[in-house]
């Protein structure tokens, strides 16, 4: 694929224009899907079970129901059409229908005059539970027979069980080549999204009956889908509009309060606004699924993987959601970008009354990545290697076959993304406050003095500090995968206006935060040689554009709007050859015309001589040129459910991080001085919006390496806030030094690679290895907590019970 | 929900008697945090923010005598020398923005096992400065002042108006240990102060049982072990001092730690705490 100016737009692709969202979210004054009003409009809340699982005896709406103020108490009996709803199953109830089944679960909706009566309406709701246990541990979910089973319609509480066979790892013949084997179990604890802003939106019905709802979405259209049924109301009744998003890392691909808002709505004939609060959106949203991972490698004597083998369990929750693909990535890319002959990798999804699981940034891999890498390092450490050396043996590149059987189409560059990244420099050796400093001081730019592990806490002057390194490599797969066509559609406009052509872009994709309003404009801008680019509300007026998730939109929307542009750039061609057939001589061609600065050329650039042959504003004159297209992306297949084969994946992105830390030994604390990431994005689009990409999957993934984390007690949440679920701050993350590389794909547009994913993956086994290294310690636990790296002696368990 | 402002002090002492259920807010760190959750619904609040008398502090006998209204940030910048404990914990609290609006006045009236400041205050012998409408002033030594998991000694018609903390005499610490590097509730926290002329030893343990303790046995212990000319101790004795330290906490297992990595923590801080007021002397 080639860019068809030579000449670089002016804030084209390449470039790093500011974002027009940008300074508006800096000084607050970006309309959130939370800042949403309407005229006459009433709140909705909601009331939630507080058991991970029970019976609903009874409900009597009829004291909240009749509270001044309030319009209308909905439970399951009043959802108009189909009762539940899901992303791949539909097991999801709109409401809970006899039986909750996770602490959290949607029981009845309220509509009132202001939110202070509608939580209050909410709690005069009297549900009568009979308490059932709940099925909390994935391990008797999974494999004991015993176990009651989450959904009594189905035969176990296994979603999906996914075996990936290739070779045979028990072969007697691979014993003689082994040299060391390792055999170990490691865990993963329940990450949260945690984006800032909590699901909210506004449900305005409409004259014929139907609903407009503006909502914090990841993807208009599926939401579009699961709404109209459970409304009972045509697709085409239920318009979407995506409000300001306050970010959504897989958390909003799930619905939450779309069907709600929009029942009452529909019920009340007023508009309705739902807006959770801190505390509900932890109940809100799916999380990251955690796992518990058994893994055998096997290596030779000159550190070559002989063998390797994965047990995966990943507890998806009371219901289904994406569980399904989140075990077919956990599966398939289970042993990571090495190359292995012999593999057998069995991954498991389960149903259990925890908080249900679903998407989230990495989708499967940041699990799987966690085992494999922390298994790479032991199998270095067991042959007294480098870890690096180690990564290199091993590297896939392309060609490469992975265990599914799939082989790795254009460049898998992980020896050079490993090889540049050991050539960047490392942070100077620690210098930490000499002892008897009073207190610490504040890091002033230029002077090098670190804070120490424990940060502000004044927790050390040195005392403990040891420094590690550790590496983190990882593989993901860009866009759907499995046979899933997840196309995007682009609506692409041209015209005159003031005398200066306009392209306009028209698509459904949905803004995230990640930047792709800025990338839609930059194609627009290159490809029709404007100045001029204004990327238009998306909404459901145009077709599906597919989810913002699996680091899909620039390679799909991107594509899909370069498409549009390219049928708008050969109309404009043909509407000048039609009105200026003068302006090419006999021995020139029309498809020589390229588009460059508001004008068509005769050549590539004026660089290489090319000839300005018209204003655009001639050709177009008062003629508008629109295009709307669909891009699909290359076919893939199902995974075989019985042998794990197939080409299910689009491509592949990798990333490799280095780790510093300090950790204090003693307390347990750590402090991550520096970490290096090199990356491979295949062509650099957005230079600025790529880098807070790569800043923002490595402190997610440093997030999970030492904080962040639900925890649950037999299916309860048990701090669902940020006073107690903790994000890293600014004093966490550490300077980030990154090296971009550009290895092309020949199958994507521009030959880009999807980027926001991969540094999520890496980071974290990155900066574990690391704390591993300074402490000695094994450490097969995520998030690591003080009490696993500190030797804690001589205080047995004497704990009493908690407080609030 | 009521919103009454007082205008002045008197205003303020005879709103409460009057209406005993508002809650006085003063910077709202912790009373918004509480409403937002819908974990309490007071009938009123008090605003104290416009009070121009709890907005001070100045030096009587020997002693800093905060207002309620002082924040954290203005005793960083204006009472490290002072009261270099006080500052050190007030430096953990939240964020700017939370330093900026919360005050330690707050800190005690929501009597939080966790509140950061109290380690401090228990260390070094503050008193609390209570008024009633009524009856007056009220003087709680603050070790007498909590009494359970976030209940105070204040009677429903109080406020508090001050809080007198003595001058420091010598060497203080502070020390918080939380789960990232700044705006984190402790899991557990450590305070100690020395008062040369008097030779006592004064600490104080946050996050670590029901209430904020303080380990008196250590204290004595560390008295009779403290050489109080070099504020050398031997090794034995410092070693000492910290199990004595973690043999005061009372600890649970949360979210935040367990009980078992909380009385290690402590050790460790008493233990290295010893080390730095050698290096303050």
């Amino acid at each position: 694929m080639t860019v068809t100016t030579s000449t670089p737009v002016h804030k084209g692709i390449g470039g790093s224009p500011l974002r027009p969202d940008g300074t508006l979210k800096v000084t607050g004054e970006f309309a959130y899907s939370s800042d949403l009003w309407a005229e006459g409009m009433l709140y909705g809340s909601t009331l939630r079970s507080p058991h991970p699982r029970a019976r609903i005896v009874r409900i009597d709406t009829s004291a909240a129901a009749a509270m001044a103020g309030v319009h209308a108490v909905l439970t399951s009996a009043d959802i108009p059409g189909k009762k539940t709803y899901g992303l791949i199953a539909d097991d999801c109830p709109v409401l809970a229908i006899d039986e909750v089944r996770y602490h959290g679960e949607p029981v009845a909706v309220v509509a009132a005059d202001d939110l202070d009566t509608a939580r209050r309406a909410a709690k005069a709701i009297v549900v009568e539970y009979e308490v059932l246990e709940p099925v909390s541990d994935m391990r008797r979910a999974a494999f004991d027979a015993e176990s009651p089973r989450v959904h009594a319609d189905r035969a176990d509480n296994i979603v999906r069980y996914q075996p990936v066979r290739r070779g045979n790892p028990d072969a007697a013949d691979l014993q003689d080549r082994v040299a060391v084997v390792v055999t170990r179990e490691y865990e993963v604890g329940m990450q949260d999204q945690a984006f800032l802003g909590p699901e909210s939106g506004l449900a305005i019905p409409t004259e014929d009956g139907g609903v407009d709802l503006h909502v914090a979405t990841q993807w208009l259209h599926v939401d579009q889908e699961q709404m109209a049924p459970c409304l009972a109301l045509p697709p085409e009744k239920v318009q979407l509009t995506l409000a300001g998003v306050g970010g959504a890392f897989g958390g909003r691909e799930d619905l939450s309060m779309q069907i709600h808002a929009s029942m009452l709505a529909l019920r009340t004939k007023r508009p309705v606004k739902m807006v959770y609060d801190r505390r509900e959106s932890f109940f809100g949203h799916v999380h990251r699924h955690p796992a518990l991972m058994k893994y055998t490698h096997a290596a030779d004597a000159d550190g070559r993987l002989v063998y390797a083998k994965a047990q995966l369990l990943l507890d998806g929750g009371a219901y289904a959601s994406t569980t399904d693909a989140v075990v077919g990535n956990a599966a398939s890319l289970g042993i990571g970008p090495y190359e292995c002959d012999d593999v057998l990798i069995e991954a498991y999804g389960l149903y259990t009354n925890n908080p249900p699981c679903g998407a989230m940034r990495g989708f499967g891999a940041v699990q799987a990545c966690f085992a494999y890498e922390s298994q790479m390092d032991e199998v270095a450490a067991a042959l007294g290697m480098d870890p690096v050396e180690i990564r290199r043996i091993n590297a896939v590149k392309e060609g490469s076959i992975l265990p599914t059987g799939q082989r790795i189409e254009g460049p898998a560059p992980l020896r050079e993304i490993l090889d540049e990244l050991v050539t960047m420099p490392m942070p100077p050796e620690p210098s930490l406050p000499e002892p008897g400093e009073p207190e610490p001081r504040t890091r002033v730019p230029g002077e090098r003095w670190e804070l120490p592990p424990g940060g502000y806490g004044n927790t050390t002057r040195g005392e403990g500090v040891r420094r590690g390194v550790g590496y983190g490599v990882g593989i993901k797969n860009i866009c759907y995968s499995e046979g899933f066509d997840d196309f995007s559609t682009a609506r692409v406009r041209l015209e005159i206006s003031g005398g200066e052509p306009i392209a306009s872009v028209h698509t459904a994709a949905a803004e995230v935060g990640q930047g792709l309003v800025t990338l839609q404009a930059q194609i627009a801008r290159t490809e029709l040689g404007v100045d001029h680019a204004v990327v238009l509300p998306a909404d459901t007026q145009v077709g599906s554009a597919g989810s913002s998730s699996a680091s899909r939109q620039s390679y799909m929307t991107g594509g899909a709007v370069k498409t549009a542009c390219e049928a708008v750039r050969m109309e404009v061609i043909e509407l000048a050859r039609r009105k200026f057939p003068e302006l090419l001589s006999d021995d020139e061609s029309w498809s020589d015309i390229h588009l460059a600065d508001g004008a068509l050329h005769l050549g590539a650039g004026v660089a290489t001589g090319a000839r300005l042959l018209a204003r655009l504003s001639d050709v177009l004159g008062t003629d508008v040129v629109e295009a709307t297209r669909e891009y699909h992306h290359r076919r893939t297949n199902p995974l075989d459910p019985e042998t794990g084969q197939g080409d299910s994946h689009v491509q592949f992105a990798m990333a490799a991080h280095r780790a510093v830390v300090d950790v204090d030994v003693e307390l347990g604390l750590v402090h991550v001085v520096q970490m290096d990431v090199v990356q491979d994005v295949g062509k650099i689009l957005n230079r600025l919006s790529l880098e807070g990409q790569i800043q923002g999957g490595t402190a997610q993934g440093l997030g999970l390496a030492l904080m962040e984390e639900i925890q649950t007690r037999d299916g309860l949440v048990r701090n669902p806030s940020f006073t107690d679920y903790l994000i890293p701050t600014i004093l966490d993350m550490p300077p980030l030094n990154m090296r971009i590389l550009e290895f092309a794909d020949p199958n994507s547009p521009y030959g880009l690679r999807g980027a926001g994913e991969p540094p999520t993956l890496s980071s974290t086994p990155a900066i574990v290895a690391a704390v591993r290294a300074a402490c000695g310690r094994p450490l097969r636990r995520i998030p690591l907590r003080p009490e696993q790296i500190a030797l804690v002696e001589g205080y047995g368990d004497e704990g009493g019970e908690e407080d609030v | 929900m009521e919103f009454i402002t007082a205008d002045s002090w008197t205003d303020a002492l005879r709103i409460k008697t009057e209406r005993p259920g508002a809650a006085p807010i003063a910077g709202g760190t912790d009373v918004m945090v509480e409403l937002n959750f819908d974990l309490r619904r007071p009938e009123a609040l008090l605003d104290l923010s416009r009070i121009r008398e709890l907005k001070d502090w100045d030096v009587v006998g020997g002693s800093v005598q905060l207002g309620a209204g002082v924040s954290y940030t203005r005793v960083i910048e204006e009472l490290a020398d002072r009261l270099p404990a006080l500052a050190m914990a007030a430096r953990t609290v939240g964020s700017p923005q939370i330093r900026n609006r919360g005050t330690v006045a707050g800190n005690l009236a929501t009597a939080s096992p966790a509140g950061d400041a109290h380690p401090v205050l228990l260390a070094t012998g503050a008193v609390v400065e209570a008024e009633s409408f009524q009856r007056g002033v009220r003087k709680i030594p603050v070790d007498g002042f909590f009494t359970g998991v976030k209940r105070c000694a204040l009677e429903p018609d109080e406020l508090i108006r001050a809080v007198v903390i003595p001058t420091a005499a010598g060497p203080q610490q502070f020390s918080k240990v939380g789960t990232r590097n700044a705006m984190v509730i402790a899991v557990c926290s450590f305070a100690i102060a020395l008062d040369l002329d008097a030779r006592t030893v004064g600490t104080g343990i946050g996050s670590a049982g029901p209430t904020p303790l303080a380990a008196r046995a250590a204290e004595r212990f560390l008295v009779g072990e403290l050489d109080w000319d070099t504020l050398k101790v031997s090794e034995a004795a410092a070693a000492r001092f910290g199990k004595l330290v973690a043999q005061a906490a009372q600890p649970i297992d949360d979210v935040r730690g367990t009980a078992s990595y909380r009385k290690h923590a402590l050790e460790v801080l008493a233990v290295r705490a010893l080390g730095w007021i050698r290096g303050c002397a």
